[in-house]
This record gives structure tokens, sequence and C-alpha cells, in this order.
């Protein structure tokens, strides 16, 4: 099997690894980072459960290799709470009861982070069809759209404020 | 009880860590010197297994072991994997063997692993493996299986019904003969999976040092999982410890022991090394159980006034190629026809059928919906034909509270009689209705309809019998720290099952619920276990918090009256501290307290005194507990498409006592979700061979964020007089009417046309289809 280098920074740190072609982004980051925080749910993009964000943008980590992500910034959940303090929406998922297993948690923080980022007063319509890229079945989503809604609200006192 | 934290909506202690990305699920856990598996599957629903070559792919860089069914050790080589529940209606055990020996019955039935460094090259190495199959006719339709001439399903088999049994009570006859009207339905439910996010997972390791062998699976019961294991591969039980860790999801299908739970740990032990296998999301299409299942043919009897009379039918059931859990979910549908009305005669033929698809398990409402809908459907019927409101039809069967507890007449599948303990169906579907607005429904649906909308409503009752037993179990310890230590077998997938123990057993014990350290899923942490199914773990685990923290509440109390030279009226617990209410208020912590329990060695301990503070309570209920509840769907349909909208939807629910109103809101309306998706999406396709069409995400549809609103869940409390908390299930309540509603309410919303559904899941298609032959396009096209 081909091997090819890799830079990437993940979470604000540089890497730089020697992988296979073939090596999933998704994997790269679970088994060759430890960064266990992103989950896969379906392995054909439908799911979104290993949503994180490559330069900023939500991409599934699952239909990318690695080695695509050469020269990029990832931004996986383990980084959404790097001092460990929960962020703002990781608080509001608390408050609202925005998740059950939690499996499918990590992808719906980064897409609702990539959405609180560029709208920062969502309607309730614009959440459910921003998280439609990613599939619960524990939760019926209620409780998920009330916290996106509710962060953005603290997101916007605190920015007033 | 602690007024504190019982009844309060406590935010989750789970919560934490899973957002911060340091969950730890059966994929996290990474072992020196691990190797990764790789399944090979029949592609066939039925052949004979005539050779397997693993020539090519042993000898395959970065492969260690391909193993068939002779390399595996017995019992479990010859041996076929146990039926949990037995049922003498059962006319033959029917079980898989781990991995196939002769004859393959479905697609997906394991035949082979390859064990290799990493999964990439596992999976080129099961691709490079050479099977030769016989291929045999399968039979995919249930309905097809029960002819003479079908195929059978296995060769050895003289017929493909596996079992027939009749559930009765009065005079069918005479109920039927003296009716004003009769009604019949052919009703059907096809299957869907559990569709949990996380796919099934096991990864196995042996230490040789301890001879211990450990078995990390994300299942809903480890501790009747490390006891199937133990026997198929020949080992004492108290060298395999099973932990379900973080599990993403259950919803039934993760209740099964699964051939790859036997085949992973026999593999580690072979090769002495640690061995993982995550199922991949196609396998869990092909292998993991599914459920709903069932043609209906049933009748109702009614007087002039629609008051029931008698229900009687058929109910043909696709048990799929193998049987793992018996005949429950047939009988447990069969058992909840008659719901929350008086039906003063009954019969239910059953049929069980094997077919050549992947097994049928308990998935979330088991066999419930399908029972609801038949009920709710003949209902709808009865109130169309006799031109009554559909609520006041209901209102005029409901049991009425004071005639509780009510014996139905049949038997539950826990072998007790069907005995609803407590329940107020009246009120609860009152406050369903007042909540939805129901009465100012024709008025919306008028002004939508003079827009070209098409609206409708429809209602769905039902009672669920949860809670099931045999036991749970609670260990409560004080530790010299402080902190107070809680084990359990029963499990969480997402139910909030730490939450809700630690909320019963710090307000017993009077701890703060941050010092909780809680062991679920662990069967090194508590000798018996169950595990999670049936809405059963408030009822069994929480009642076993209870006991065991009222227990550890009188130790601290005697042994901290002593400590502080005061009576045991005089001592409060707090916070994790005795406080005397005397004097000048002497306290002493709980570390302290763990440790004097723990007395001194050599020395006899204090007459009375017992040793250690702790207690382990296995509660073992009397019978179910019966939750009930109302659903009101209110939808639009787009008659063009056929696509449907829900608006609104409601729930009045009564799970009894509510420990935590947070987390039982998420139940309900995760429920209603999965209700949905049975109702409007999730349509696992077969074709004439019984090969699976329908194996990914893109087309087996679940439910999305635009799919499902927010519900409105309202709770009708009854308290539960059978065990000490007062509670009933709620996991599966919010499943079991909502395709009985959702459905319902299509057809409302489409009466001008006349249509009738009595199927799920309602496509857009269907709908299409229904309303072209009604003629609907050439009156909508002509307005």
């Amino acid at each position: 099997m081909s091997k090819q280098a890799t830079r990437v920074t993940v979470n604000g740190k540089a890497y730089a690894r020697i992988v296979e072609s073939r090596l999933t982004l998704a994997d790269f980051l679970r088994h060759e980072l430890g960064l266990t925080g992103t989950h896969l749910g379906c392995e054909h993009g439908v799911c979104g459960a290993c949503t994180v964000l490559v330069d900023g943008c939500s991409t599934r980590s699952c239909l990318m290799f690695a080695v695509q992500a050469n020269g990029c910034e990832v931004t996986t959940v383990e980084g959404l709470a790097p001092d460990g303090e929960l962020s703002v929406l990781q608080q509001a998922f608390i408050d609202n009861h925005g998740l059950q297993c939690g499996f499918c948690t990590p992808g719906m923080l980064i897409t609702l982070t990539e959405l609180l980022r560029e709208t920062a007063e969502p309607s309730e319509q614009e959440v459910r069809e921003a998280l439609t890229g990613n599939l619960c079945r524990c939760t019926g989503y209620a409780g998920i759209v009330k916290a996106a809604l509710d962060a953005a609200q603290r997101l916007r006192s605190a920015r007033e404020a | 009880m602690g007024a504190k934290y019982f009844g309060a909506r406590v935010t989750r202690l789970e919560d934490p860590a899973l957002l911060a990305g340091r969950g730890r699920f059966v994929d996290d856990v990474k072992l020196p010197g691990m190797l990764h598996a790789c399944f090979v599957r029949s592609p066939y629903a039925h052949a004979r297994l005539q050779s397997i070559d693993v020539k090519v792919a042993m000898v395959m860089p970065g492969v260690h072991a391909v193993i068939t069914a002779d390399d595996l050790p017995d019992p479990m080589r010859r041996e076929p994997m146990p039926m949990l529940l037995p049922n003498p209606a059962i006319a033959a055990v029917c079980t898989q063997h781990v991995l196939a020996r002769d004859e393959v019955c479905y697609v997906g039935q394991p035949v082979a692993v390859v064990i290799a460094d990493t999964r990439y090259i596992a999976e080129d190495a099961a691709a490079a493996l050479i099977v030769h199959y016989d291929v045999l006719d399968a039979v995919g339709d249930c309905r097809d299986a029960i002819k003479q001439e079908a195929p059978r399903a296995h060769v050895d088999l003289a017929s493909n019904v596996l079992a027939t049994f009749r559930l009765a009570y009065g005079d069918i006859d005479g109920a039927f003969a003296d009716a004003a009207h009769v009604f019949a339905e052919e009703i059907w439910q096809h299957r869907g999976g559990g569709m949990a996010i996380e796919t099934r997972a096991v990864l196995a390791s042996h230490d040789p040092a301890s001879d211990l062998l450990t078995v990390w699976s994300g299942t809903q019961t480890p501790h009747i999982g490390r006891r199937i294991l133990a026997d198929l591969l020949g080992r004492e039980l108290e060298s395999i410890r099973m932990i379900a860790p973080d599990v993403g999801g259950g919803f039934g299908p993760k209740a099964i022991f699964y051939p790859e739970e036997a085949v992973i740990p026999a593999v580690a032990l072979k090769l002495g090394r640690p061995v993982k296998w995550i199922e991949d999301r196609r396998e869990h299409f092909l292998c993991a159980t599914q459920e709903r299942d069932q043609y209906w043919d049933v009748a109702i009897a009614v007087d002039a006034d629609g008051k029931i009379l008698g229900l009687r039918g058929r109910l043909l059931h696709d048990s799929g190629a193998f049987v793992p859990w018996g005949v429950i979910m047939p009988y447990i549908a069969a058992a909840t026809v008659p719901g929350p009305y008086v039906i003063p005669a009954y019969q239910l033929d059953t049929m069980v059928v094997l077919t050549n698809k992947v097994a049928t398990t308990p998935v979330r409402g088991a066999g419930r919906p399908q029972a609801v809908f038949a009920m709710e459907r003949l209902l709808d019927r009865v109130a169309r034909e006799l031109d009554l409101d559909r609520a006041e039809l209901r209102r005029r069967n409901f049991i009425k509270p004071e005639q509780m507890p009510y014996e139905v007449g049949l038997i539950f599948r826990d072998g007790k009689p069907l005995v609803y303990d407590s329940g107020d169906y009246p009120k609860g579907q009152q406050t369903a209705l007042t909540i939805a607005e129901y009465d100012s429904f024709r008025e919306r649906q008028r002004s939508a309809l003079n827009e070209g909308r098409f609206i409708g409503i429809g209602l769905g009752n039902y009672v669920e019998g949860t809670g099931l037993g045999p036991f749970e179990g609670v260990t409560v310890r004080v530790l010299p720290s402080g902190k107070v230590a809680v084990a359990t077998g029963a499990t969480s997938q997402g139910q909030g099952t730490r939450t809700t123990l630690s909320q019963i057993v710090a307000g017993e014990v009077g701890c703060r619920i941050e010092d909780i350290v809680m062991t679920v899923g662990d069967t090194a942490a508590i000798a018996q276990g169950v595990g999670a199914f049936a809405s059963r773990q408030a009822v069994n685990a929480g009642c076993s918090a209870l006991v065991a923290g009222q227990a550890v509440r009188t130790q601290l109390i005697a042994l901290a009256a002593r400590v502080l030279g005061v009576s045991e009226s005089d001592i409060d617990l707090e916070d994790g501290q005795a406080i005397a209410q005397t004097g000048n208020r002497p306290t002493v912590g709980f570390g302290e307290l763990a440790r004097l329990a723990q007395g001194i060695p050599g020395v006899a301990l204090p007459v009375g005194q017992a040793v250690g503070l702790e207690h382990t309570a296995y509660y073992a209920p009397s019978q179910a507990a019966y939750c009930s509840g109302t659903h009101v769907a209110e939808i639009e349909v787009d008659a063009m498409t056929g696509g449907v909208k829900v608006l609104k939807y409601t729930v009045a629910h009564d799970s009894g006592r509510v420990i935590n109103p947070l987390i039982v809101d998420g139940q309900v309306q995760g429920g209603v979700a999965h209700g949905i998706g049975n109702a409007l999406l999730e349509w696992m396709q077969y074709d004439d061979n019984a090969q699976p069409l329908t194996t990914s995400f893109a087309d087996y549809l679940l439910p999305m964020a635009t799919d499902v609103p927010t519900c409105t869940i309202a709770h009708v409390e009854t308290v539960n007089p059978l065990n000490p908390l007062g509670v009933k299930g709620a996991g599966e309540g919010g499943t079991i009417p909502a395709p009985a509603a959702i459905i319902a309410a299509i057809e409302d919303a489409l009466s001008p046309f006349g249509v009738h559904f009595a199927e799920t899941p309602l496509t857009p298609e269907r709908i299409v289809a229904a309303l072209r032959a009604a003629g609907a396009y050439e009156r909508l096209f002509a307005a």
C-alpha cells in the first residue's frame, strides 16, 4: 500500500505523519492521533457523526483521506473546549438535554459551531436545516435545537455586554 | 425520599465527558498488541456452505489468522447459540452457530473471520477468501412461507411455521353473533431496525497472569452476555468480565447476544492477543436484528353505540431465520391489543413463521406498536362507519380509573396475569386533546382546505407493560474518601441511568449527587445483573437503588449515633455528613464513618455494627408496570407529492412518578421520532430472493431534524402501587402509538378523497398511488 507524508494541524497542534494513502481522515484522527471524540456512525457520509472542521468548514472526516488534509487546519470536538471549560454551546447542550447516548454529539457540536459562527440569530428552521446532515436516533432533535437557539442567545448577550 | 433530587430536572452527570469528546465507547479502547477483525458473511439468503479456501488470504502481509467454524473451541464449534426465552409453543429450537457450519440462512450470516494488523488489511483479506456455496431457494415473505410448496427457510424443516398460539378470553362467538356491526381490517407493519448511531462493537483481551478474559461489548445486557459466553467457551463465569462502556444507543437490537460476541473472545484466547471488531453500517443492516414485520387480519364487533363487544383475528409474524429471543414479540403484540379499552371477548391466533431474513427481536416498542396500530385502526374505522367522533368513541370504551386494578383476562409475557396496576386513561386522553386543541381542529381543517391545504388529526392510545423482571441489582457502598460508590447491573445506552440512580441514592443516603461514583454495565462491579430492555430499569434498578440506599442510610445513622454519642433519632444525614441535632451539633463525615465501619484488624466489632457501610439490593417486581398514554398528531399532506409534514405533536404520558422530567421528556421525544420513522420513512426492503436492498442511510431513511417537531408533553402521573418508587417505564411509550396517530391523521387529511390506509411505513409513493386510485388527481386538476 502506498504511503504519503501528511502534515496537518489539529486543534492548534501540528502533526507530521507518514500514512497509507487510503487512510481516512476519521481513522487518522481516531487511531493515529488518539482523538477518539470524532465518531463513525455510517462511513458513507450520511449520519454526520464524524463531522470536523477542515479550514473552518464542516467536513465528513469519513469521506476524506488523511492525505487530503495535508496542510489543513482541522478542529475536532476536543478542540471546542481546549482549556477544559466547556464552550457556550456545550453548556447549552447540558442545560437543554441536547444529548442522550452522546455518540452523534461531536458531529452535532461541530455543525452547530459552524452555524453559530456564521449566523448570529438563526431561526429554529435554520437550525433544523443545518442539522439535516447529522442524524440522532436518541433525542428526536428537540433538545439539540433548543440548545442551539439557547447558545445563540447567550452568545449574542455576551457580545452585547 | 430525598426531595432534593427525586422528581427534579437534574441535568445529567453523563454529559460533560461526552460533550468534550472524552466518552469511552468500545472503539475508543486501544490495547497494546491489539489485532482487528473482519467477518466474511454469506452473500446469499439461503445456501449450502461447500468449502472455504483461505490460502490466498492467509499469506497476505499483516494477516494473522483466518478462522472458520472448525477452528473454534468446543462447545461453540458444534453447539448452536442458546435461545433465551423458551416457550412451549415453539416447535423446534432454531438458533444459529456462531460461524456457519453447513448451511447459511440469511444474507450476512457469518461464515469466517479474518484477523489482521489493521481493519484495512482484514478487509482486503476477507475479500480474498474464496467461499463456495450451493445456492438454495429462499423464502423472504412470511405470507409465502406458510404455503405448502414454499421453500423451507432451513433445509431440515418440515414446515416454516415455528409456533402457533392463541390468546383468548370471553365468549367471542357470542360477541360477534350479537353485534350490531362488525368491521374487518387487514393491517401490515413492515420491518425496520434499531439503527443506533454507534454500530455493534466487541473487543476481547485475555490476561494469562490472572486467566481473566475481558470483553468490552456495545451491549444492553453484559451479565446475560457473560453467561452465554461462558457456556459457549466452556469457561467459568468468574474468569470472564464483560463491560458495556459508553454505548451509543441501544433500542433493543443490542440486547441480543450475537455470534461476534462469542467469536472475538474465542479468537483472542486462541491468538493470545487482544482482538477488536467494529461492525460497519452495512453489516448492521444485514446482521443486527430487526422488527415489526407483521400481518394482521382482525375484526371488531360493536353495538349500535360503538361499544366494543369483541375483537378477534389472526396475526402472522415474520421471525426471520432464527429465534434468539423466542416468540416474545408476537406474544407481547397479542397481549397489547386490548390496551385501555373494555373488550368483553377477545381471541387472537398467532402464527410465527421462519423466513430467510435476519432474525426479528425487540426494537423499541417490541410488538406493541403493531398491536396498537391494529386496535386504533379498527376504532377509527368504527368511528367513520358510525359517524362518531374518534375521541368520543374511545371515551365510551375506556377502562375507568375506578376499575383499577383491571384484570384484562390474559397472561402477559412476564408469566403473570395481565392486570393493569393503575392509570387514568380518560384523563390522559382529555389532557392530550386539550393541549392539541382537538375540539377546534375541524375549523382549522376547513380554513386550510379553503387554501387548498390538506391537514388532518389523528390519535392513538396505548397501555404498555414495562418494568419487566426478573430483577435488577444495586450495591451502595460508602467509601473511605467520603464518596458513595454505586454499582448496578443496569446499563446505559443514553437513558441517563447514572443520573437517575444517583438522584435516588443521593436522596436516600444524604450525599451530594456529584459525590456518587457510579459503575454501570460491568460484570465485575456486581454479581448479578440483567440489563436494559422492556423499559425496565427505572422500576427494577430504581427500586434496588432505593432499597440499598435506605439500608445504608440506616447503617450510617446507627454508626454516627454511636460515634457522636446521641440517639439515632437525633442524626441527620446531609451532604456526606452525619449531623447531630443536639448540643453544638457535632458532625462526622461519611469518610470517617466508612473507615470506622471497617473495624480494627483483630478487634471484635461492637455488637450490632454492620460490616462496612454497604448494601446490595436485588429488586424483583411482582409483575409488569403498566404505563399508558395518548398521542395526538396534526399533519399536513402535500397531495401532489405525497409528502407528509408533522405540524404539531402532543403526548400525554403516564409513567407513574417521574424521577427526572428532563430525562423522561427526552425519552418520550426520542421515542416519538422513532415512531415517525416507522410511520413515514423506515423501510427495510428485500427482493424476492430475500436479498436486502436498503443497506445504507441513503436508502433506508432515518428521521432528520426537519422531520420531527418538538412535542408538547404532559405527565399524567398515577402512582404505581406495586413498587416503592411508584414508577413505571418510560423508554418506549413515545414510539408505540405514534404510527397509529400519524396514519390516522394522514387519512383524516385526505378524507375528501376517501382513501384508507392500514400499513406502515406510508411513503409518499404509496400515498400518491392511493390518491391516484381514488381518482383524486382528476378532481384536483379539474378544480
